[in-house]
C-alpha cells in the first residue's frame, strides 16, 4: 500500500522529506511567531503561522526544508510565513558562500499571497524568489508540489524559479486558480468545479508532460523522498535558465486559437521525448 | 472571533511541550507546555464566537481526566466539540509518550 504524502501535514511532509531522525525545527509552534495582522481583521492564527521551517540532512548532506501548511488559510504567505521561507533560503544561501553547502527544499501547498496581508507578503515573495536565483547558482534548490491545495499565484512563480520541481498527478500548478479564472473570465473560460477540465489544464501530470514540471512521482513518502534525494544529482540548468527555449514555445502560440490541454502536449512535447 | 480563559486544579506536574493540529476548517490546534503555577491553564481563540458554554462543558469533561499542570493555548478554527475532545486527548497522550 502506498504511504500517501499528500495526507501529511506540513510538519510531518518536512519530516519525511529529511533524513531518518535528523529533523531539527527552526522557528517552531512555541517561538510563537504569528501572523500580527489575521487578529485585528478578526482571523484566528495559528502558531507558526502556516509555514515549517527544518533544518536536517538529505542523504546526508546538511539539508532546510520550508514546508507549507495548506490547511490553514489556503497555505497563503503572508508577511511573518513569507519572511519564514526567504529566511531559510537566505541562511542557506550565507552557508553555501561560506563553503558549507545546505540543500534546500520547499514543500509548496499554497494559493499565493494572503489578502489580509496584502504589500507585505508579495515583499515576501519576492524575497523568496531573489532568494531561489540567488542560492541555486551554487545548489539546486527543489519544489515539491504535492496537492491537494497546489500552488498559485506568486508562489507559482517560486516553483518554476526551482532548479528542479517535483509534483504528483494530484498537484495543480498555476498563476491564478480555477475559482480566479472561472469568477475573471467567466464560466465559459473554464468551469472551476469541472475537476477533470481543471487538472487537464494545470494538473501535474499535464505540467510535466508540457515541460513545466521536471519529475512526474507517485504520491507516495518513499517516492517523493527518493525524487528529492535524485534531484540534487540534476546538472541541468533550471527551466527559468532557459529562455530561448520558452519564448520559441510561446511564439508557436495563436492566443487568438489557443490549443487544447492534449495539442500543448503535442507542440510543448518535453525534449528527447515523443 | 473569539477569546475565552479557563482554569483547573492541577496534581501532576507538565515536564515536555506538545504541538498538535492545524488551524483548517473544522480543526484546531493545541500547544500544551508547563504552566508555572502548579495549575492548569487553557486560553481558547476561536473563530466562532457564543460557544463559551460548550466549551466550558468539553474541557470540564477533559479535566475530569487530565490532571497535569499544564498551559494549553487552543487556536479554533470551527472544530466540533468531538474534534476538540480528540486533539485534547491527542496532546495528553503525546504527553505520556
Amino acid at each position: 500500500m502506498r504511504d500517501s504524502f499528500i495526507e501529511l501535514r506540513a510538519r510531518e511532509r518536512a519530516r519525511a522529506i529529511l533524513d531518518a531522525d535528523t529533523f531539527r525545527e527552526l522557528l517552531g509552534p512555541f517561538d510563537r511567531m504569528k501572523s500580527p495582522w489575521l487578529p485585528l481583521q478578526g482571523v484566528v492564527t495559528q502558531a507558526d503561522d502556516g509555514v515549517v521551517v527544518a533544518r536536517g540532512r538529505v542523504d546526508g548532506k546538511p539539508a532546510v526544508v520550508a514546508a507549507i501548511e495548506g490547511a490553514y488559510q489556503g497555505g497563503s504567505i503572508g508577511e511573518v510565513s513569507g519572511a519564514k521561507i526567504a529566511g531559510a533560503l537566505e541562511l542557506a544561501l550565507r552557508d553555501c558562500e561560506r563553503g558549507r553547502p545546505v540543500r534546500p527544499v520547499l514543500v509548496l501547498e499554497t494559493g499565493g499571497v494572503r489578502l489580509q496581508e496584502a504589500n507585505l507578503g508579495l515583499a515576501a515573495i519576492a524575497e523568496i524568489h531573489a532568494a531561489i536565483v540567488a542560492l541555486r547558482r551554487h545548489v539546486p534548490v527543489v519544489g515539491v508540489v504535492a496537492g491537494l491545495v497546489g500552488c498559485f499565484g506568486g508562489m507559482s512563480l517560486a516553483a518554476a524559479l526551482c532548479s528542479r520541481l517535483i509534483v504528483t498527478r494530484q498537484a495543480r500548478l498555476g498563476m491564478n486558480g480555477p475559482e480566479v479564472i472561472e469568477q475573471e473570465a467567466g464560466i465559459a473560460e473554464l468551469d472551476s468545479m469541472d475537476g477533470a477540465e481543471v487538472w487537464g489544464l494545470m494538473g501535474g501530470e499535464q505540467r510535466h508532460a508540457t515541460g513545466l514540471a521536471d519529475v512526474l512521482v507517485e504520491d507516495d513518502v518513499g517516492a517523493i523522498a527518493a525524487q528529492v534525494r535524485e534531484a540534487f544529482n540534476t546538472t541541468a540548468p533550471p527551466r527559468s535558465e532557459q529562455v530561448q527555449v520558452f519564448c520559441r514555445r510561446l511564439a508557436g502560440i495563436d492566443p487568438g486559437h489557443p490549443p487544447s490541454p492534449k495539442a500543448l502536449r503535442t507542440l510543448w512535447a518535453r525534449e528527447g521525448e515523443p | 472571533m473569539e477569546s475565552l480563559s479557563f482554569s483547573y486544579p492541577a496534581r501532576e506536574a507538565v515536564a515536555s511541550r506538545v504541538h498538535v493540529g492545524v488551524v483548517g476548517s473544522g480543526d484546531l490546534e493545541v500547544l500544551l507546555e508547563p504552566s508555572p503555577d502548579g495549575r492548569a491553564h487553557v486560553t481558547v481563540t476561536t473563530s466562532v464566537p457564543g460557544f463559551g458554554a460548550v466549551w466550558k462543558n468539553v474541557l470540564d469533561r477533559f479535566f475530569s481526566r487530565f490532571d497535569g499542570a499544564a498551559a494549553i493555548e487552543i487556536n479554533d478554527f470551527g472544530a466540533t466539540p468531538g474534534v476538540v475532545m480528540l486533539r485534547l486527548e491527542q496532546a495528553a497522550e503525546a504527553l505520556r509518550a
